[in-house]
């Protein structure tokens, strides 16, 4: 299996569907393990590294997870596709950035990862589309318990699972949202939403990285206590408690741009369709930007029924026959919050170079970026 | 000059250094109280009014009798909220003993975790239990104990005993709560591991 055979397509948990998803994009679960009788990577040396990864990979390759699984050595890839597997949230940034050997296992539809030897031995991860914590967390627990049928992990009895840095300790887990928030941002009430975080004691963070949640209006949310609190607690607090009250935020923020900022929300719409739509090069910052803005728009006329000036010809163009040839149900073509999803993640930098197939400057990438979107706001065939 | 109406236009920041803060303010050298003459200054104040500056240093002293700083317990505890960034030195922090141990499985010592913010392996936890345990404390809302999963590998006794401290801790969180049916479901589940 080929990385070219994944960079055409979004991932399952990113297509837009699912519980809540018009605010709620993706739940995340991931835990950390460390393997019993060797010491934390920091102190360890190459060949206990290899030693390790090698234990660790036999043993996630011979899981029954009802999928393909492969194995990529992170150290041996290429910088592009290392960047390509960041973009895809299939491994952390600090995974790609790490030294010595490490490597990463995925499940082929992409809600199955294991990082090995990133800051713990192990971190696993589970992702699901919408708003769907305690799914992820029942498979994850599962997949844990067929791995500590086959290998043990670093436990004691006073702080559970011990990690390398005392802030993952205990439960070991992390959950987190990916919430589309565009209206809480335009109507100046994005602060509300990091205060609510910082009351709940949650760290918020952008979704392609530092900076970026400024220009996507997606942010991810996750729990930052990970002692004392069972992991069946944690995520119904996530889900009865904090993903409710920040869902109620945004969609009063949504409501007040309906009833009494129109122009705002139609001025905002309809630049960023005739942006997308004539653009020739357009930065990976700016099309996150104006995307967003996109997806706001379906999301207002699909779920709530508005129909302001500019709503009605974003949905005229979602709605345009797409071609003469009757292949109007071709999913590639025409708007919808999995176009506008696929648009996000495939006009991402090593996205466009793996897909093109070779490395590409910034100004072709641009060039390349703006015509990949034309193609589909246009329907240009 | 700290009347409700003067304090309408302007902008104050009280910089408070502290001997344990790791981090220099722009001033280096020791600088004594402007009122008292006296004792060191600590807190420097910088007043912007109507866009004129105006900057003071103060000793704690004088500052809690202008005012200006409430009698500040801004503590060690205060301080380590900046756990990461800012690190009291171990000696500060640990006191003596712990300053100069060893791990004698990874060899891990103290001053190596004030610049990774990861430990050398999972013995780590034990042997520098003391140190470790306000800073877990303070990462983890005041927890210092798990609660949750189990390992499936556990001697069955073990498993036991910790499904025990579990039931007991979440006991504690229904008393605290007044959630009574919930505690006594909890109490009866409790002696029923225990019998």
């Amino acid at each position: 299996m080929k990385l070219t055979d994944i960079s055409n397509d979004i991932n399952e948990w990113f297509n837009g569907s699912g519980p809540l998803s018009d605010i709620v994009v993706s739940s995340r679960i991931r835990l950390a393990r460390n393997l019993a009788g060797h010491k934390f990577l920091s102190r360890c040396s190459t060949t206990e590294k290899s030693e390790i990864l090698t234990k660790l990979k036999e043993v996630l390759m011979s899981l029954d997870l009802g999928d393909k699984i492969f194995y990529i050595s992170v150290d041996k890839a290429s910088d592009l596709n290392r960047d390509f597997l960041v973009e895809r949230h299939l491994i952390s940034r600090h995974h790609a950035a790490g030294r010595g050997p490490r490597g990463v296992v995925i499940a082929r539809r992409e809600f199955f990862t294991a990082m090995i030897n990133e800051e713990d031995h192990l971190r696993i991860q589970v992702l699901k589309a919408g708003c769907q914590l305690s799914k992820c967390y029942e498979q994850i627990n599962h997949i844990d318990d067929m791995i500590e049928q086959k290998i043990g992990f670093a436990y004691s009895p006073r702080f559970g699972y011990l990690t390398a840095c005392p802030t993952n300790l205990g439960t070991a887990i992390r959950c987190s949202v990916m919430l589309h928030l565009p209206a809480l941002k335009m109507t100046g009430q994005i602060e509300k939403f990091f205060h609510a975080a910082r009351d709940m004691g949650l760290a918020v963070r952008g979704l392609f990285g530092e900076g970026t949640e400024a220009a996507s209006d997606l942010y991810q949310l996750s729990n930052q206590i990970s002692l004392g609190v069972s992991e069946e607690a944690i995520v119904s607090e996530f889900e009865n408690t904090i993903i409710p009250e920040i869902v109620e935020y945004e969609n009063a923020a949504r409501k007040e741009l309906l009833s009494k900022q129109v122009d705002t929300l139609d001025d905002k719409i309809s630049r960023a369709m005739a942006l997308l739509q004539s653009a020739h090069l357009i930065s990976s910052h700016e099309a996150l930007f104006l995307l967003s803005h996109l997806r706001l728009g379906i999301n207002m006329y699909e779920r709530m029924g508005a129909t302001t000036p500019a709503l009605k010809r974003l949905r005229d163009l979602a709605e345009l026959p797409r071609d003469k040839s009757g292949k109007g149900a071709d999913e590639d073509k025409g708007l919808s919050i999995t176009t506008i999803n696929r648009l996000f993640m495939l006009t991402l930098p090593a996205h466009l170079q793996l897909n093109y197939g070779k490395p590409l400057d910034p100004t072709h990438r641009d060039a390349l970026r703006a015509q990949i979107i034309r193609s589909v706001l246009n329907k240009e065939t | 000059m700290f009347d409700a109406r003067g304090r309408a236009n302007q902008v104050s920041s009280i910089n408070k250094k502290h001997r344990f803060a790791g981090v220099q303010s722009s001033i280096e050298l020791v600088m004594l109280c402007q009122i008292c003459n006296k004792r060191t200054a600590t807190i420097h104040l910088t007043e912007i009014t109507n866009g004129l500056r105006n900057e003071m240093h103060l000793c704690e002293y004088c500052a809690v009798e202008q005012g200006i700083a409430a009698k500040s317990q801004v503590s060690i505890n205060e301080l380590l909220s900046g756990l990461l960034a800012v690190q009291p030195s171990d000696e500060e922090m640990f006191g003596p003993s712990e300053e100069k141990k060893s791990c004698p499985i990874c060899g891990f010592a103290l001053d190596q975790f004030r610049k990774e913010a990861v430990l050398g392996c999972p013995n780590d936890y034990e042997f520098f239990e003391n140190a470790l345990l306000p800073l877990i404390e303070k990462a983890h809302n005041g927890k210092t104990s798990h609660c949750g999963k189990i390992p499936s590998r556990m001697p069955q006794g073990a498993k036991e005993q910790i499904k025990l401290a579990n039931l007991q801790q979440q006991l504690d969180v229904a008393v605290r709560k007044e959630d009574y049916e919930e505690a006594a479901r909890l109490r009866d589940k409790i002696k029923q591991l225990e019998s």
